[in-house]
């Protein structure tokens, strides 16, 4: 599911965040371990960047279990979550991104119906 | 049997001391270590305090350094929160004794995108543990989570697997609840914490407020089961355990003074017991609060501190009332021997009451406290609440050994015996004053009702109010009774009257008896006189005789001599016959 042109001015008008090509969206995702969880979420995430954001992006995975200490930054609670650093707001995004439509309101790629 | 019972408690289940006040002995120790315990109750009961100074008192005086996690409150705010009560938070976390977590999360921001856990609040609660070391953690209030997570099955679920892992981490920890409508907590959260649950309170009976604090339930521990008044003052929390008082206070055998000497000579000269306690009562404007003074002045005057409770007058009245009756109790307060406490009795609640006495006098240490009146609290509650609330206190001062004086006003039309609060019975020395109306004049006359442990007197005394403190008189009990004021008075004149007129009696007896003894004294004069002439007179018979006698012998002699005859002998004894 792609967004349409007027969806997108829709969004200017509301004050989201304008995508403009030389944007880079920064994203982080939390995990904690190789649980099939995390395996799946960041599959998933990999898949979803490919198809909407061309390139534009870096993905970042934190593994708790290796550094716990930066759970609190983020308020991390659930896991997996992905937080959306890049463009602000953050926004933070909690699954295994299985269900792509809700990813893609979670980032703003698609209005919220 | 029951120390053995305990003991073998205390073999099966070990606590960890919360260190908060009386908390640990009604729970006989505290805590259970390693496992949870659910503390729940409505907002603004206390919860995160009572929480956070069970981590501050575990980390400062046990040496357990605990973890706070705040789903609430940022640490921010938690840290200035509780420096109000004298928790110095900052300078714990520096030196690694507390950690604290805010756990935020804001529904808005999150979209739920599949399956998910809250490993995630494992793996920060597990950090801020093993980064301390800590032995205890709070959860406050995880249940806001349910606000912010939409899927309820998924927490449910991890809130069970939580709470299993704290057990195994082998932490001691407090999770707090909001109180639910018909449950305990608002989420049903004593479904997973079962160990030990502690319900808080906070109720308004007659617009006044008391802070209530339960043990519900206590798995493999012998517990108070009783609503125990608690209260949050600047030092914390502090819990009355107010069963935990018994029957087993030491008792003393010193004596000491009422300060009123009449009064003293009443309870076999010495006055009352060191630690007893004394019940003044009486109708309105006896001189309850007088006695009560005299008593505090007595006290300050040997050095002993003296607490003293009014509830009805200011401290500034109170002073200047008793200066009109001589008793000086200002230079007391200004060396602080003397300790005014003046709150109305509608103030508070009977057990904010009760626990702010426990404090002050915990803090003060009087060897007197004097509470004037005590009857103000039934106004404002039920008789056999009040009743409970002054046994506590009687059992509290006892077992510090303070002297305890209460003043109780008896209303007009009920026996004067049965004093109003009901409390005779807790009563060591009870001292009755009441009026004595009669001739057109009300006066006051007071008796010794019952003084435990001393042949007291059993004499009604007339009580005076003079400017020089109280005076009892030694009263007069005639046929109508106790004889006080003119009566009084006027019977003094009487014996007076009758002591002159016996005087006069002796005084009239003596001179009777030496007109009599002259009298005699004459008449033995006489006799002596009329005896002295008989003697002469006889005595000179006697001569004559003798003169006679020997003319006689003189004369036979001489014929004798003519007559050469043996005549002589037969005259001598003739004579003789």
């Amino acid at each position: 599911m792609k967004p349409k042109k007027e969806n997108s001015d829709k969004r200017i008008k509301k004050g989201k965040p304008v995508i403009t090509p030389d944007d880079k969206w920064v994203l982080r995702l939390y995990i904690a371990g190789q649980t099939p969880k995390a395996l799946t979420a960041f599959s998933n995430l990999k898949k979803i960047c490919e198809e909407q954001l061309d390139g534009k992006y870096s993905i970042e995975v934190i593994d708790l279990l290796i550094s716990p200490q930066l759970g609190s930054e983020d308020q991390i609670l659930a896991l997996p979550t992905l937080v959306r650093k890049l463009p602000v707001p953050v926004r933070k995004i909690i699954g295994d991104l299985s269900n792509t439509e809700r990813v893609l309101v979670g980032l703003d790629l698609l209005p919220e119906r | 049997m029951k120390k053995a019972e305990s003991k073998l408690l205390n073999q099966t289940l070990s606590k960890s001391p919360t260190g908060i006040q009386g908390f640990d002995e009604i729970t006989s120790g505290g805590l259970p270590t390693g496992r949870p315990t659910l503390v729940c109750g409505g907002a603004g009961c206390g919860k995160t305090l009572f929480g956070m100074e069970f981590l501050v008192r575990g980390a400062t005086q046990f040496n357990e350094p605990g973890v706070f996690i705040s789903f609430e409150e940022t640490n921010e705010e938690l840290t200035k929160n509780v420096a109000s009560l004298g928790f110095d938070l900052e300078d714990l976390i520096k030196n690694k004794k507390i950690a604290l977590d805010h756990v935020h999360i804001e529904r808005s921001e999150i979209e739920e995108t599949g399956e998910y856990d809250l490993e995630g609040l494992f793996v920060r609660l597990n950090y801020a543990i093993d980064s301390i070391g800590a032995k205890r953690v709070v959860l406050d209030t995880i249940e806001s989570l349910f606000a912010g997570l939409p899927n309820q099955l998924i927490l449910r679920a991890e809130l069970r697997r939580l709470f299993h892992w704290l057990k195994d981490k082998g932490v001691t920890a407090i999770i707090t609840g909001e109180r639910g409508e018909e449950t305990l907590t608002r989420q049903g959260l004593e479904e997973y914490v079962s160990d030990c649950v502690i319900m808080l309170d906070h109720r308004v009976t007659d617009q006044t407020s008391t802070r209530r604090l339960r043990v519900v339930k206590y798995r493999g521990s012998i517990h108070g089961t009783n609503e125990y008044p608690f209260l949050i003052d600047e030092n914390g929390f502090s819990v009355l355990p107010v069963t935990s008082l018994g029957l087993k206070h030491i008792v003393s055998n010193e004596r000491i003074s009422s300060g009123i000497t009449l009064l003293d000579k009443m309870l076999e000269g010495k006055g009352y017991y060191r630690g007893s306690t004394v019940l003044v009562s009486g109708t309105a404007g006896v001189g309850k609060t007088s006695i009560a003074a005299h008593f505090a002045e007595a006290a300050c005057k040997r050095g002993e501190r003296v607490l003293f409770f009014c509830f009805e007058e200011s401290p500034n009245q109170l002073i200047r009332n008793m200066l009109s009756i001589g008793i000086k109790l200002e230079p007391w307060v200004r060396k602080g021997l003397l300790q005014f406490q003046a709150t109305r009795p509608t103030f508070y609640g009977l057990e904010m009451h009760l626990a702010v006495t426990h404090k002050i006098v915990s803090a003060f240490k009087p060897a007197v406290v004097i509470m004037d009146p005590i009857n103000t609290f039934v106004i404002s509650d039920k008789e056999s609440e009040v009743k409970t609330m002054l046994m506590r206190i009687v059992d509290f001062l006892k077992a510090n050994q303070i002297t305890a004086l209460f003043t109780s006003l008896t209303s007009g039309e009920s026996a004067l015996e049965s004093s109003d609060v009901g409390i005779s019975s807790l009563i060591d020395t009870w001292l009755l004053l009441r009026d004595i109306e009669l001739n057109g004049e009300r006066n006051r006359g007071m008796y010794v009702l019952k003084s435990r442990g001393m042949a007291n007197s059993n004499q009604i005394r007339e009580f005076i109010l003079t400017d020089h403190g109280v005076e009892l008189r030694e009263a007069y009990i005639g046929a109508s009774g106790v004889l006080t004021g003119s009566a009084r008075v006027a019977q003094e004149a009487l014996e007076n009257a009758e002591v002159l007129t016996r005087k006069h009696d002796v005084e009239r007896k003596k001179r009777e008896i030496e007109r009599k003894r002259k009298t005699l004294e004459t008449q033995i004069a006489a006799l002596h006189a009329d005896f002295a002439s008989d003697e002469s007179e006889a005595l000179k018979m006697i001569e004559t005789e003798k003169d006679i006698i020997k003319r006689l012998e003189q004369d036979e002699i001489e014929m004798a001599a003519s007559r050469k005859a043996v005549i002589e002998k037969r005259i001598t004894s003739k004579l003789k016959k």
